[in-house]
């Protein structure tokens, strides 16, 4: 995690030791009593010897050009929902019912095994009805009301693509642009990348909820906020729905806040003593980070606290704002990260995975997010945040216009589809009330715009001021990113 | 040092390789304008420009340096800005210099065989570690420190080696041992401890991908620990290095493996599995087999063999077409590739059990019973003749009588019977022999039938229904509109001993079957009996039209014998849903004979070739005929092999069934033949391309002669000594482990990106030794052996190098920032594990058991189940005892929900080979030193030792306190601050009584009620305090 700057750790490959010493901030108060030289040295042996407190520059030249966003909150909808019951409406398909998907539009394209042995793939036309709304006309299905309501801060992309079909490895791939475990999250490259502008807590924020959709699924893993390869102070830090909020913050029982300060003090004292006999500056950075550490004793609380929140917001936020752990009370959590400038801030909403019962299960998860979705929206803009705050709703892949399982006239499932899905942009940098790419008639493939994951990653890392191309970590000898070798900007969406 | 000649390798390579070499190096499609600068025979030909790159010795007419040198907006300028790469003034004056030096190329370091370097001379008496430091340490100006002081050398070699501090009389007994071999009697204790084998263990892990789960999106729990305890055991019995590899890699094709040469193959199946539903098997094959690929790679080669999956490698001479030769050596294993979970243990084949010396003794009397089964077939087999001969005897005798007789039905109306419903109905005995229902009709009725048996056979039951016009709608049954359900028949024997003996009813056939009720039904019932059940026969005796007579016939697997005096019990049940539904008017008859012969309508079972043929006298039979019958007879009667067989295959199940019990362990196992392997166009499993046979990198050594073309032959020739990166490779690990960074600070990488090593002589120097050794010291009156890691260990210790101390001046920090030279010794944070293993030894908690099943320490609530409801690992309990207070690396290990605190200190999730770990000190970890429960109950446990061990005053408490944490006695300052704090919270304390029971009771381990809860409150927080300090933490 990284609540401070990251100068704390041993890079695993030592070419990395140049952008270290380029990090000024550690010529500060670490530096009194030893060389640039030798800091930087030492900071590319272990590292550290962080002061930073307070600061939390990232690379040198980051950003690499003024950012429209300050930071990023991530509404991940795990499982896949289902784009042609939510935002990508095809009244055509009506006249197809349980008529085979022709062999025209799959093209021979693969399955997963779930569908493969389907003897016919007959098309499921949405039960749900869609209407334009606000001043761009955007469709969007009645299941979603309250999002409707602020159709004309969106910005929609119906023309996303994957390449990964199963869920773990696509959901890997939307974070970490592989599909495989290994590689650093979007989030930790964040912090990487652009530092901390909160001492106190931590860059890379990453919130929880279970669907009431389908109450089973999908897991999630920590490798989806993991920082991969790079220091380990990157990974994000998942709030807990249970207990504290991040791991270990209460004092046990019995340990007053006064004991803890003085237990402190008397620590730094000790240590104090032991750097001037060893004259390890990692000393002097451990005394720092027992001091955050205190100081998130009371950050952390205050930020979980939401008796200053006022009646109208959490009306606004819906029935579930106040139980822990469910989306709603997560968004709310979010604004507030968001104001405290909290980099990047990620929400997963599991439930979304329908293969069968899709009606029945959808309306649970629309109902979980629509709701506290739009109030989040609408919550920053009255603050005045959503200017530098970039929000980003999706999932990691989409669902197919054929119906797995049987299709009756009130029940239907729909199997997982990387070839097209839709996911929604808004705030910061983003050209609000427009949608971007088309799918054919039967909402499988993409016919005009399309956008990969890599392109999107790309995006908000461009809107956060980064070129993704240049946010880069060597390691095992190779200069890693998190767009691989990919990833074109998405210019028509950009305001 | 300014005039000293440049080297490729160390100051050209490195350069050429980072910017230059991604288009102008091993990767052929990637080469832009046909120049390649990795060698120097294409370095200086002419490039398709037409002009020469390279020219030795002539700067201005070498093009490279001409591009370098653009402006950068020239659009020849190099390297491209688009590139993403750039070189500095400094680096562009190197290369120019090189050139002007004459542009001498050198194989990569790291692919050449290493040579043992001469000693530097004046100093081949000493140390050869520490020959070659002091050598380099003189030209800086500089020299190593003093040895460290006893307490910190003594803490520093225990943690290094076992992972644990001295305890407090190893402390002591190596203050008073004053013999100069002192140390070396440490060293080898150290070594002879079964904690040496966890603490070298625990590093292997990361490289291993160790787990106790699947991985991916289920992530459930798999048993792997089998091979752990055999790794730690390994280590403990210091397996040389060569037979660890082989064994891991290939123990299964070893010639008459061990049991444990199995075991030890575990190595690569510890990788994930993925068990999603609708993965494509195919896929995740490939997956797995590159992961074997890419683990291997880089933990005994530390290259980057992954990067060649898609296209050749950027920068070491490894081709696409070689990383598949690579593939196929691990891709003919016995396996799908995918989850595939078998037995308790929940492990995917291929599998080795594991049974205790007990599950042995099992093991052998099944299978004495399979033999004993087998033997029963042969003999049975002897008594085919007889028993067919007799067959035919009974029935020619049947036929002879039914020849014109109604009588041959195989059906036997009962007599002398009594029959009683169990719910309360009357059932009245009708002239035709049948009984009718009448009077109470409860929801559920079950009728009893039962009479006395004649003795003989009997085979199984005919029922037959009739409608009457007492019931309802003149039908068949008694529900109100005429309808059974009947959902139960079963048949029983009570001899004259009273014991009543089930028949089971194992076929049955009806005349007539409403849909969705037929007699299956109730065979399939019978499986689980008294369960509540709602299927079973029925006739659609509501329709006008089927009001007619109905029969069924329910037939055991064989005729049973029917001793005298015996009385048969038929049991007719009806426990539908649907209320009523008894039958009405109903008869039962019984056969004797086989249930091939007997037909619903008590005709003869027999199909009419075979009644010609029995009929016949058999003197006039054919061998067809013969054999006609005898197929017949044994296919569908009851006889003595097919008893035998029948006993047979229930000893084989029962012997499968209770392997399938026993822990086993993933191992490798290879197929006969092996399968194809193929180059992946873009590495994607669906788009192969030209086939490719088994072959390694041709940069690297060929195969040593007379080894096979398989995984033992690639382990061979890893550790042939021929090979010119194993031995380097484990050596600067061990160096990294030691003395904080490696020789080649990037020892995860020997490729051309590698640093280049900071001694190359020492590196080189040691790893020949490691191979050959000369001056390896003998462990433990042990000589060393060939790739004797214990004897390498030991050797490094030794040395000055790694015994002096840690201490360090601002000028020594100036001068050699990252201690690369080691003018100091080494001083870092203790490895994760370590942390804890360090807190529950020096608090006294710790269970010191090795090895075994993972286990379940304290972890905050809903770690796992917050992010899935998947799987089986799910709804986490801590374990009663000891399981709390293992060692670390023995928690139990989900990859998608590691060890939280684990990972806050800088533990990968283990779901790839991870070479080497952060070193990271955040505000997190603090967190947890303070606040996790281990380690509040460890500083509570620490504080009853201070106070029963540390004598009587505060003083010496908080001395032994001190001296537990760090080895060392406090200074009389630093014990001052202790005294003092002690003192301020024992009064607090001593005012909050409440407060000090509450943090003295954290923990499942009960305070000691003998010991005052203030007093002990006070200790527990210096406690806290001591095991927090960072020198307590890190290891000096």
């Amino acid at each position: 995690m990284n609540p401070l700057r990251d100068l704390l750790s041993t890079r695993p490959d030592g070419g990395a030791l140049q952008d270290l010493l380029n990090r000024r901030l550690f010529l500060g108060r670490g530096a009194s009593a030893l060389g640039s030289a030798a800091l930087a040295g030492l900071l590319g042996r272990e590292a550290s010897a962080a002061d930073p407190i307070g600061e939390g520059p990232g690379l040198p030249g980051f950003p690499n050009h003024p950012a429209k966003a300050k930071r990023v909150i991530y509404l991940f909808q795990s499982g896949a929902p289902s784009q042609m019951d939510l935002f990508d409406p095809k009244p055509q398909m009506e006249a197809q019912r349980g008529k085979d998907l022709p062999e025209s539009i799959r093209q021979g394209q693969r399955l997963t095994t779930m569908t493969s042995g389907q003897k016919s793939f007959p098309i499921a036309p949405s039960l749900f009805k869609f209407a334009q709304h606000g001043e761009s006309g955007a469709s969007i299905s009645d299941l979603l009301p309250h999002l409707s309501s602020v159709a004309d801060d969106l910005c929609f992309i119906r023309s996303m693509h994957t390449e990964a079909i199963n869920h773990d490895p696509a959901i890997t791939f939307c974070q970490t642009g592989h599909q495989l475990a290994g590689r650093p999250s979007i989030g930790a490259w964040l912090s990487y990348g652009l530092g901390t502008d909160n001492a106190d807590l931590p860059a890379y924020v990453v919130l929880t909820s279970f669907g009431t959709g389908r109450r089973d699924d999908q897991p999630l893993y920590d490798r989806l906020w993991s920082s991969g390869f790079l220091p380990t102070q990157h990974q994000g830090v998942k709030f807990r729905n249970i207990g504290d909020p991040v791991l270990y913050l209460s004092d046990p029982a019995g340990m007053s806040r006064g004991m803890r300060r003085s237990m402190l003090d008397e620590l730094a004292v000790l240590n104090q003593r032991d750097l001037k006999v060893f004259g390890d500056p990692e000393i002097d950075a451990r005394i720092s980070q027992y001091e955050m550490a205190f100081r998130m004793q009371s950050s952390v609380p205050d930020l979980t606290d939401l008796s200053g929140e006022s009646e109208a917001t959490l009306t606004m936020y819906g029935p579930e704002v106040k139980t822990p752990g469910t989306y709603a009370a997560n968004c709310l959590l979010a604004r507030r990260l968001a104001e405290r400038d909290v980099r990047c801030i990620q929400l997963f909403h599991m439930g979304w995975d329908h293969h069968g019962g899709l009606p029945n299960a959808i309306k649970g998860q629309c109902r979980d997010i629509d709701q506290p979705t739009a109030a989040l929206i609408a919550d920053l803009k009255q603050r005045g945040l959503l200017e530098d705050t970039l929000i980003v709703w999706g999932g990691e892949f989409g669902r197919t216009i054929y119906s797995q399982g049987a299709l009756t006239e009130t029940n239907y499932g729909r199997d997982h589809h990387p070839r097209c899905f839709t996911v929604f942009l808004a705030g910061a940098g983003i050209k609000p009330g427009m949608t971007l790419g088309e799918t054919d008639d039967y909402c499988y493939n993409i016919v005009s715009d399309p956008v990969h994951v890599h392109d999107l990653n790309a995006t908000i890392l461009h809107l956060l001021g980064v070129d993704h191309r240049k946010l880069t970590y060597r390691f095992q000898g190779r200069d890693f990113r998190l767009t691989d070798i990919h990833g074109e900007l998405v210019k028509k969406i950009l305001a | 040092m300014a005039k000293e000649k440049l080297r490729f390798n160390r100051d050209i390579r490195p350069i050429l390789s980072d910017a230059c070499f991604h288009c102008h190096g091993p990767d052929e499609k990637e080469r832009k304008g046909g120049l390649r600068l990795d060698l120097a025979e294409k370095a200086f030909l002419p490039g398709k420009s037409g002009l020469i790159p390279i020219t030795p010795g002539k700067p201005d007419e070498s093009e490279m340096l001409v591009r370098i040198f653009l402006e950068s907006e020239d659009s020849d300028f190099m390297p491209p800005p688009e590139s993403g790469k750039s070189l500095t003034p400094a680096q562009r004056d190197t290369l120019s210099r090189w050139i002007e030096e004459g542009a001498e190329y050198e194989g990569h370091w790291a692919f050449e065989n290493p040579e043992r370097p001469v000693l530097p001379v004046g100093k081949e008496k000493l140390h050869p570690v520490d020959a070659f430091l002091t050598n380099r340490l003189q030209q800086e100006g500089l020299a190593m420190q003093p040895e460290a002081d006893r307490e910190t050398l003594l803490r520093r070699v225990s943690l290094d080696l076992t992972g644990l501090p001295p305890t407090l009389a190893e402390l002591d007994a190596f203050l008073a041992d004053d013999s100069a071999t002192a140390y070396e009697k440490v060293v080898d204790r150290l070594l002879a401890s079964p904690h040496y084998g966890e603490r070298m263990a625990m590093d292997w892990l990361d490289f291993a991908r160790y787990a106790d789960s699947n991985g991916f999106q289920v992530d459930d729990s798999r048993q792997m620990w089998p091979w752990r305890d055999w790794l730690i055991g390994a280590y403990n019995r210091n397996l040389s290095f060569d037979r660890f590899t082989i064994e891991q890699l290939a123990g299964d094709l070893l010639p008459s493996p061990t049991r444990d040469q199995i075991v030890a193959t575990g190595f690569n199946r510890n990788h994930r599995l993925n068990g999603e539903g609708g993965r494509i098997e195919a896929e995740w094959f490939v997956e797995t087999v590159i992961d074997r690929v890419e683990t291997t790679g880089t933990t005994w080669m530390a290259l980057t063999m992954n990067c060649a999956r898609c296209h050749d490698h950027k920068y070491d001479p490894i081709s696409q077409k070689e990383f598949y030769g690579m593939f196929a050596y691990f891709n003919s294993i016995e396996e799908s590739g995918v989850l595939g979970i078998q037995g308790a243990t929940r492990n995917t084949p291929p599998l080795l059990h594991l049974p205790t010396e007990k599950d042995s003794a099992e093991l052998a009397r099944l299978d004495g019973a399979i033999v004993a089964a087998e033997a029963s077939v042969r003999a049975a087999s002897g008594e085919m003749a007889g028993a067919l001969a007799r067959w035919e005897g009974d029935l020619r005798n049947r036929l002879a009588v039914g020849a014109g007789a109604a009588a041959a039905s195989a059906w036997v109306a009962t007599s002398g019977e009594s029959a009683k419903s169990l719910g309360g109905a009357s059932l009245t005995r009708q002239a035709d022999g049948s009984w009718l229902a009448g009077g109470k009709n409860p929801n559920n009725d079950t009728y009893e039938i039962t009479f006395p048996a004649e003795p003989g056979k009997i085979g199984g039951i005919l029922l037959e229904v009739f409608p009457d016009a007492s019931l309802p709608g003149k039908s068949l049954g008694r529900g109100s509109n005429g309808n059974f359900v009947m959902t139960g028949v079963e048949l029983s024997l009570r001899g004259p001993g009273g014991k009543e003996q089930p028949i089971a009813l194992v076929s049955a056939a009806a005349d007539y079957e409403q849909t969705g009720y037929g007699v299956a039904a109730i065979l399939e019932n019978a499986k689980a009996p008294g369960a509540k059940v709602a299927k079973g026969w029925a006739i659609e005796g509501n329709s006008p039209d089927k009001k007619l007579p109905r029969r069924a016939m329910f037939l055991a697997a064989a005729p049973v014998t029917v001793p005298a005096g015996a009385v048969i019990a038929v049991r007719l049940r009806h426990q539908s849903n649907f209320a009523d539904h008894n039958a009405g008017r109903f008869r039962i008859s019984t056969t004797a004979h086989e249930p091939a012969l007997v037909k619903l309508d008590g005709g003869f079972g027999l199909p009419a070739n075979l009644v010609a043929i029995l009929t016949n006298e058999p003197a006039t039979r054919t061998a067809a005929d013969r054999k006609a019958l005898d197929t017949w007879f044994r296919a569908n009667v009851d006889h003595p092999v097919k008893r035998s067989a029948a006993t047979l295959a229930a000893a084989k199940k029962q012997r499968a069934d209770f392997e399938q019990s026993l822990p086993s362990v993933m191992v490798m196992k290879e197929k006969p033949v092996a399968r194809e392997a193929f180059v992946l166009n873009r590495g994607e499993y669906d788009r192969p391309a030209d086939p490719v046979v088994r072959h390694l990198p041709a940069a690297l050594p060929p195969l040593p002669e007379g080894a096979p073309q398989n995984r033992l032959g690639l382990a061979q020739w890893l550790v042939s000594g021929d090979h010119p990166l194993t031995a380097r490779v484990w050596v600067n690990r061990e160096w990294e482990r030691l003395f904080g960074t490696g020789i080649v600070k990037t020892s995860e990488n020997f490729g051309s990106q590698a640093e280049w090593p900071v001694h190359p002589e020492l590196l080189d120097w040691l790893a020949v030794e490691f191979v050959s050794p000369t001056l390896l010291p003998a462990v433990n009156g042990k000589p060393a052996q060939a790739w004797d890691m214990k004897a390498m260990i030991k050797f490094l210790v030794m040395s000055n190098a790694y015994r002096q101390s840690s201490k360090v001046t601002p000028e020594l920090v100036e001068r050699d920032p990252e201690n690369r030279l080691l003018a100091r010794g080494p001083r870092f944070r203790l490895r994760g594990e370590l942390v804890r293993d360090q807190a529950l030894a020096v608090s006294g908690l710790m269970a010191p058991k090795v090895g075994g099943p993972s286990v379940r320490p304290y972890m905050p609530e809903g770690v796992w189940d917050e992010t899935s409801r998947y799987g089986d690992l799910r709804n986490y309990r801590a374990d009663a005892g000891d399981g709390l207070y293992r060692r670390s690396f023995y928690t139990v290990w989900k990859r998608t929900g590691a060890p939280p605190t684990m990972l806050l200190f800088d533990a990968p999730n283990r779901e790839t080979c991870t070479p080497k770990r952060s070193r990271t000190n955040t505000p997190l970890q603090a967190l947890a030193l303070m606040n996790e429960v281990t380690f509040v109950e460890a500083s509570r446990a620490l504080a009853e030792r201070m106070m029963r061990e540390g004598g009587k005053t505060p003083e010496e408490r908080l001395t032994t306190g001190y001296r537990l944490a760090t080895s060392r006695r406090p200074d009389a300052e630093t014990l001052l601050f202790l005294r003092d704090g002690f003192g301020s919270r024992l009064a607090e304390f001593q005012s909050q009584l409440d407060a000090a029971k509450a943090l003295i009771s954290q923990g499942a381990s009960k305070p000691d009620p003998a010991l005052d809860p203030s007093e002990l409150a006070a200790y527990t927080v210096s406690a806290n305090i001591l095991l927090n300090l960072d020198r307590v933490i890190s290891r000096d």
